[in-house]
């Protein structure tokens, strides 16, 4: 809702991948103010933004599924990129939605972003197939880690730069010329991962409605926890494949997520590995049964995990591994969101700004920690059930 | 008589490539051991079965393709036409765009229905151009979405229109710590409606044959590809031409028919296994020698201990003696030790094979008692060796072999439905909870006549 960054991305060298006449741009941004982006910029815009969506689905043979990338803490992605889900649901129900969104750090400087992204999470609970939660301090992590590598100059630490998962050798960019340009290409790359199955050949294939098929046991529960690795590979030719297990186990380093979170000391309720490059069946399994005795699975899915093998690795690595996770590890995410949110609403800070736009009302914000309470409810009981011994469910008995 | 494939999802396709081609390999291995004139009638005989001729003299396989995302199919048609050897018919596969998302009854309720008519259509193209039709042989995974669902469906419809043809389903069980999270509720849901509407399941296991490949193939990192190339050489063990019984001096002609009939005696026990020897690497091969006594003992163990391969046989297992009283009641859920047949077929290929001894499969300790070992167990033979093997014995066995595996995948779908987990996935797509416990129930009552047969 501002001009800026979707001109410069027009002037930039990737300005030929973009159709020009499929975007929407308004000059004075949102504000920061998620009833703005939601309410005002979403009645404004409903039927432009419909009718571009129309005409390139109309150029699919068959339309899988909507990406939708943006951001919790402010006003047009998480207003306006919500209130598109809601559009996306009405107007193209057989069609999936995906969201990556990136959750606002502690040090986030935007005030109201507690608010926007309450709002925001009781849109995502009730309209989105699946959830990617993003967190930059994980990506800054991400960062300092491979920076400490490139820059240790230790012995056998010579890094493929080509590898790097900031990388953009291979994109048309030749710099990063901004800051958060090294993060954002980690999340592309977990894009990338996500959609590789579908866009090369391999002895297992997964597509995107295999996801959400097998991660979201419970239509509320689709928030998954990201992991990538490798991160980077070592020019050193000499090191030997033990890099193959290896780039499992970092998988379920907390190191290589892209969310904090503790998944390791959680209940998982489900897992999946998206390998690409030449690793084989054996290799998967073998990996499975040496990590999972660490892991805890919830009682009706104890050996559940989804796995696919794309024989195209990404560029510069001989393989990689993205491990999505439905853990309730997610929890604590969300209830220091709530706090963040509550200690705001309860003195009714800045709550005016939202109030005072065209078709908010107050109950909305009780609405959306309603929503946000129960789906954490929900977690909770699940982790409840995590010391406890499987079950024993009597089965039908059949007479002979 | 002609068999006609139908190949359905990435499973399917894939393995079904694997077998057309150990087929017809097979048949180039010249002479196999015999003379000319034997080796050309067997050819003759294969070629008839599972391929037809096209103008330019490239054999073209007697199968449908189908697959509801293209990019498996392209592979495998691409893969077959580069060969030079045999390919697969222009327009022998059905394609679509989105896949069926691991999701049994996206496969079974939407795929099903829409695309009836293409792809019944396709397939009785194929028969068209049989003279004469054995019957259908359908291969898909349980695990997926398109494999289960669809191919349940097909098979479905085809015993709608082809009621006087036989069905048999090969059928893949996945590994159980899972290749897809919601493979339990695809199998049971697969198992359950091709228990009614197929003649025959056959089944593989990914564990058992990924074992074979580890233990017996030597292969350090085993690929599907892997996996695929055992199975597709059990199976042409079981499907290449053989003498009929009586010493005549033709090849069988209704391979699917007689296998009914040898093996499926009651509609109640359908599922059958292979079980193959000797299955080991080439670099081995050439420094082994096999007796028909050595292969034909280890194969009737195998059979006794559940065994699934020759390594690791569990030679301490005894069929019970006939005339004692059994010891104490057998429970399904108890591990089982011996396995009780109710219907053998043996199937022997390559020298001297007319001086081999199959007395001791005709055991009545082996057997249940409700049939005469003369009608369970049958032997099947031909003097022309199978792929490189100078000897080979397939056994294909309806007993209690499937029952474990059985019991413990019900057994964990079970407890995933009881948490009501992923079902809203099914529902979606017009299924309902009853369809679920109509599916437990069936193969609940499967699981407890297998368990409880006994000498």
């Amino acid at each position: 809702m501002e001009e800026g960054v979707v001109n410069e991305i027009l002037q930039g060298p990737l300005r030929d991948v973009f159709d020009s006449k499929q975007l929407i741009t308004d000059i004075s941004g949102s504000g920061n103010n998620w009833a703005v982006g939601h309410k005002v910029f979403g009645s404004l815009y409903q039927e432009q933004i419909l009718e571009k969506l129309r005409k390139s689905a109309e150029h699919c043979d068959c339309l899988q599924c909507f990406f939708i990338i943006h951001s919790m803490g402010g006003g047009t992605g998480s207003g306006l990129g919500t209130f598109l889900l809601k559009v996306l649901e009405d107007e193209f129900p057989e069609v999936y939605r995906f969201v990556t969104a990136v959750y606002p750090s502690n040090e986030d400087d935007v005030i109201t972003s507690p608010y926007n992204s309450m709002l925001a999470m009781k849109e995502l609970n009730e309209h989105a197939d699946c959830v990617l939660p993003i967190d930059n301090q994980s990506l800054f992590d991400i960062i300092s880690k491979i920076d400490l590598v490139v820059n240790s100059g230790k012995l056998g630490t010579t890094v493929k730069p080509k590898s790097l998962v900031t990388s953009n050798v291979g994109t048309v960019t030749k710099r990063h010329k901004k800051p958060f340009d090294a993060m954002n290409n980690i999340v592309a790359n977990l894009l990338l991962s996500l959609t590789s199955s579908a866009r090369f050949e391999g002895s297992l294939n997964m597509d995107l409605n295999e996801i959400s098929m097998n991660l979201v046991p419970f239509p509320q529960l689709h928030y998954l926890v990201s992991s990538l690795t490798p991160l980077y590979t070592l020019a050193d030719v000499n090191i030997p494949p033990r890099r193959l297990d290896q780039m499992f186990s970092d998988a379920f380093s907390k190191d290589h997520q892209l969310i904090q979170a503790d998944p390791r000391h959680s209940l998982y309720l489900a897992c999946a590995l998206i390998v690409r490059g030449n690793v084989q069946i054996s290799d998967l399994r073998r990996n499975i049964e040496r990590l999972k005795p660490a892991l805890q699975f919830v009682s009706w899915n104890q050996e559940g995990w989804k796995t696919s093998l794309c024989s195209v690795p990404p560029v510069g690595h001989s393989h990689s591994l993205l491990a999505l996770a439905n853990n309730t590890c997610v929890k604590p995410t969300f209830m220091e969101l709530r706090e963040r949110f509550m200690r705001l609403y309860k003195k009714k800070a800045h709550l005016h700004h939202y109030l005072q736009v065209d078709g908010m009302e107050e109950s909305a914000f009780a609405e959306a920690v309603s929503s946000l309470s129960a789906l954490i409810q929900e977690y909770n009981e699940l982790d409840a059930t995590k010391s406890m011994p499987v079950p024993d469910v009597p089965r039908l008995s059949v007479a002979m | 008589m002609s068999i006609v494939t139908v190949q359905l999802g990435q499973c399917g396709n894939q393995i079904g490539f694997e077998v057309f081609d150990a087929l017809f390999r097979d048949t180039q291995c010249s002479p196999g051991l015999c003379s000319k004139r034997e080796n050309e009638a067997y050819q003759a005989s294969c070629k008839e079965r599972f391929f037809r001729e096209e103008e330019n003299g490239v054999p073209v396989a007697r199968a449908v393709l189908v697959d509801m995302e293209p990019k498996v199919i392209n592979q495998t048609l691409s893969k077959a036409g580069q060969s030079g050897r045999w390919k697969y018919g222009q327009h022998a596969c059905f394609c679509q765009r989105q896949g069926s998302g691991n999701n049994w009854a996206y496969g079974y309720s939407v795929h099903g229905p829409k695309h009836e008519e293409s792809i019944m259509n396709l397939i009785q193209k194929e028969v068209e151009k049989c003279d004469s039709l054995s019957g259908f042989f359908i291969i898909m995974s349980m695990a997926g979405g398109t494999g289960s669902g669809l191919g349940a469906f097909v098979t479905q419809k085809l015993q709608d229109q082809y009621s006087s043809s036989l069905k048999m389903n090969q059928i893949i069980w996945p590994y159980r710590t899972g290749e897809v999270i919601v493979q339990n509720y695809n199998s049971i849901l697969t198992l359950s409606h091709l228990y009614r509407s197929s003649d025959a399941l056959l089944i593989h296991e990914n564990d058992a044959v990924h074992k074979i490949c580890a233990k017996q193939m030597n292969i350090k990192q085993i690929s599907f590809r892997d996996l695929n190339q055992v199975l597709a050489h059990q199976l042409g063990n079981v499907f290449q031409p053989t003498y009929s019984e009586d010493g005549s001096s033709h090849y069988r002609r209704d391979p699917l028919g007689d296998l009914m009939e040898h093996l499926v005696p009651h509609p109640e026990f359908k599922m059958l296994g292979v079980r193959n020897i000797p299955q080991m690497s080439e670099n081995f091969l050439a420094y082994s020698t096999f007796t028909w006594p050595g292969l034909l003992k280890h194969l009737r163990q195998m059979l006794i201990s559940g065994a699934k391969m020759e390594e690791g046989i569990d030679w301490q297992v005894r069929p019970p003696f006939s005339g004692l009283p059994p010891l104490g009641k057998m429970s399904v859920h108890k591990d089982l030790h011996f396995n009780t047949s109710i219907a053998n077929l043996v199937i022997l290929r390559g020298k001297d094979v007319q001086s081999a001894d199959v007395e001791g499969f005709k055991d009545p300790a082996l057997y249940t008692s409700w049939l005469e070992p003369v009608h369970a167990f049958s032997m099947w033979k031909t003097p022309r060796a199978f792929d490189k093997y100078e000897k080979s014995a397939a056994l294909v066995s309806n007993s209690q072999l499937l029952v474990k595996p059985l019991d413990m995948l019900v057994g964990k779908a079970w407890n995933m439905f009881a948490s009501k987990a992923y079902i809203h996935q099914y529902t979606r797509f017009g299924m309902e909870e009853e369809d679920f416990l109509d599916s437990f129930t069936l193969l609940e009552q499967v699981v407890a006549s297998y368990g409880s047969l006994g000498p």
